[in-house]
């Protein structure tokens, strides 16, 4: 039976590893980190469905179980391809060969302090939706750093993408919707707070999003304003004041709020490049990894035997991570029984 | 006051702090449907008294959710109540009954 190394034990991986596993194949998945889950392992509950992320993972692990070896902590350092088959250097000095590869090594959240002016490490109020929803696994009201009740919260959309001076032109597709369920758990645990989403487009534009923006307005009064965030300062009493332009009226706008929330977009992971310059594959001027054809072939690459899934071909929500995992998993299959 | 010959303009810009809500609150309090506004432009495309004036309920809308009132007594004065606006409107507001609240809540001594 061929062998299969599955790089990037995120949920891509894992859905990868399973659907081979059970199409009969022997997998791998090699981790560099010490847990699976990936990025997923940092969120509180999922859009649009409120499932909560830990529950996701849990269910994976469990369809893993016993099918699929499991190597963390382990990087891929050197390749060699022999014969049709890649022997792998792994970074605990062992070598091991496969038939075939899927890269699943996802992405990273884009590091906000790269945005400056919007004061992320310089101001304590500035925190990433990442950390929000760190602070969300805790069921408590969400406070400011300096420990007052948030009252007044602001979301800024598409830090870190649609970007071109930090290098990022593309769309993270899911941040659009993650600030609006974040806006409304905020809503749910600070009653009567004030809260402000601040986009250029929302992007709804999957099942049920829409759904969640109109709740968003009609039941916790949450309120959206075109306009990009110019730049942030911090007044003597640790508040933010930002300044914006109200895009739709075409006048200046400012408010303070207590916590400001960068919608930090997705980055190809640290690996993704050195990994597609190991294995010889394009990478696109985003960084991600550029499939062999966008329409019929996304989970093939220009190598033979060398297969993408997830969000290392760009960014995708869960449902999407799991549907090309899946589907990667089914061109492997293809891959072998066509030749 | 001595004249400098110059005056001070006062700031222009929308302050989110000092925000007048009050209008905001009581028409969404009396029409929730009023929330729902994305500020799309469709009314303002259809308004008949959009042809002669700077009328558009989009605007209107805008205007009060940014607590921006003063602007609104002339472009709210222009509407002929036709109704075309609710004919149009994606989201389903009921404009006509926003209209009537606005006019009201001008009159009402809430500041």
């Amino acid at each position: 039976m061929p062998r299969i190394a599955v790089i990037g034990g995120g949920i891509a991986g894992m859905e990868a590893a399973i659907r081979l596993s059970n199409l009969n194949f022997e997998v791998d998945i090699i981790e560099k980190s010490f847990s699976l889950g990936g990025n997923v392992n940092n969120w509180h509950v999922l859009f649009p469905d409120h499932s909560p992320a830990r529950l996701l993972i849990d269910q994976l692990k469990n369809q893993l179980r016993d099918k699929v070896n499991i190597l963390l902590g382990t990087e891929v350092v050197r390749t060699e391809y022999n014969n049709q088959q890649y022997i792998l250097h792994l970074s605990d000095g062992t070598r091991l060969t496969f038939d075939a590869i899927v890269i699943t090594t996802g992405f990273k959240v884009f590091p906000a302090q790269r945005k400056e002016e919007y004061g992320y490490s310089i101001y304590p109020n500035v925190i990433t939706s990442a950390q929000l929803e760190e602070l969300f696994q805790s069921e408590k009201p969400i406070h400011t750093a300096d420990h007052r009740m948030a009252n007044r919260i602001a979301f800024i959309h598409c830090v870190g993408s649609r970007d071109d001076k930090i290098g990022n032109r593309y769309c993270s597709k899911v941040c659009c919707v993650t600030a609006v369920k974040q806006a409304m758990e905020v809503a749910q645990r600070n009653p009567g707070s004030e809260i402000f989403l601040f986009y250029m487009d929302l992007r709804m534009y999957d099942r049920h999003f829409e759904d969640l923006y109109f709740q968003a307005q009609t039941q916790y009064g949450i309120r959206f304003v075109r306009g990009r965030l110019s730049e942030v300062s911090e007044k003597s009493d640790a508040r933010l004041y930002l300044k914006l332009e109200d895009t739709l009226l075409g006048k200046p706008l400012r408010l303070t709020v207590d916590l400001l929330v960068l919608m930090v977009g997705m980055e190809p992971a640290d690996n993704s490049p050195q990994l597609a310059n190991l294995f010889s594959i394009p990478v696109g001027t985003d960084r991600f990894i550029q499939p062999e054809n966008f329409h019929l072939y996304k989970n093939r690459t220009s190598r033979p035997g060398v297969f993408v899934a997830g969000c290392a071909s760009g960014p995708k929500s869960i449902g999407e991570t799991l549907a090309d995992a899946r589907s990667a998993a089914f061109e492997v299959y293809n891959f072998f029984n066509n030749n | 006051m001595p004249s400098f010959g110059f005056s001070v303009q006062p700031p222009q810009h929308i302050d989110l702090d000092k925000n007048y809500r009050a209008i905001f609150d009581f028409i969404k309090e009396n029409e929730p449907s009023f929330q729902r506004c994305i500020y799309c432009g469709s009314c303002g495309a259809t308004c008949s008294a959009g042809n002669f004036s700077q009328m558009s309920l989009r605007k209107v809308n805008l205007l009060i959710s940014r607590g921006q009132i003063s602007e609104v007594k002339n472009l709210i004065d222009n509407c002929l109540l036709c109704g075309k606006c609710q004919l149009v409107c994606p989201r389903n507001v009921n404009t006509r009954k926003v209209i009537l609240l606005i006019h009201k809540a001008l009159k009402m001594p809430l500041s």
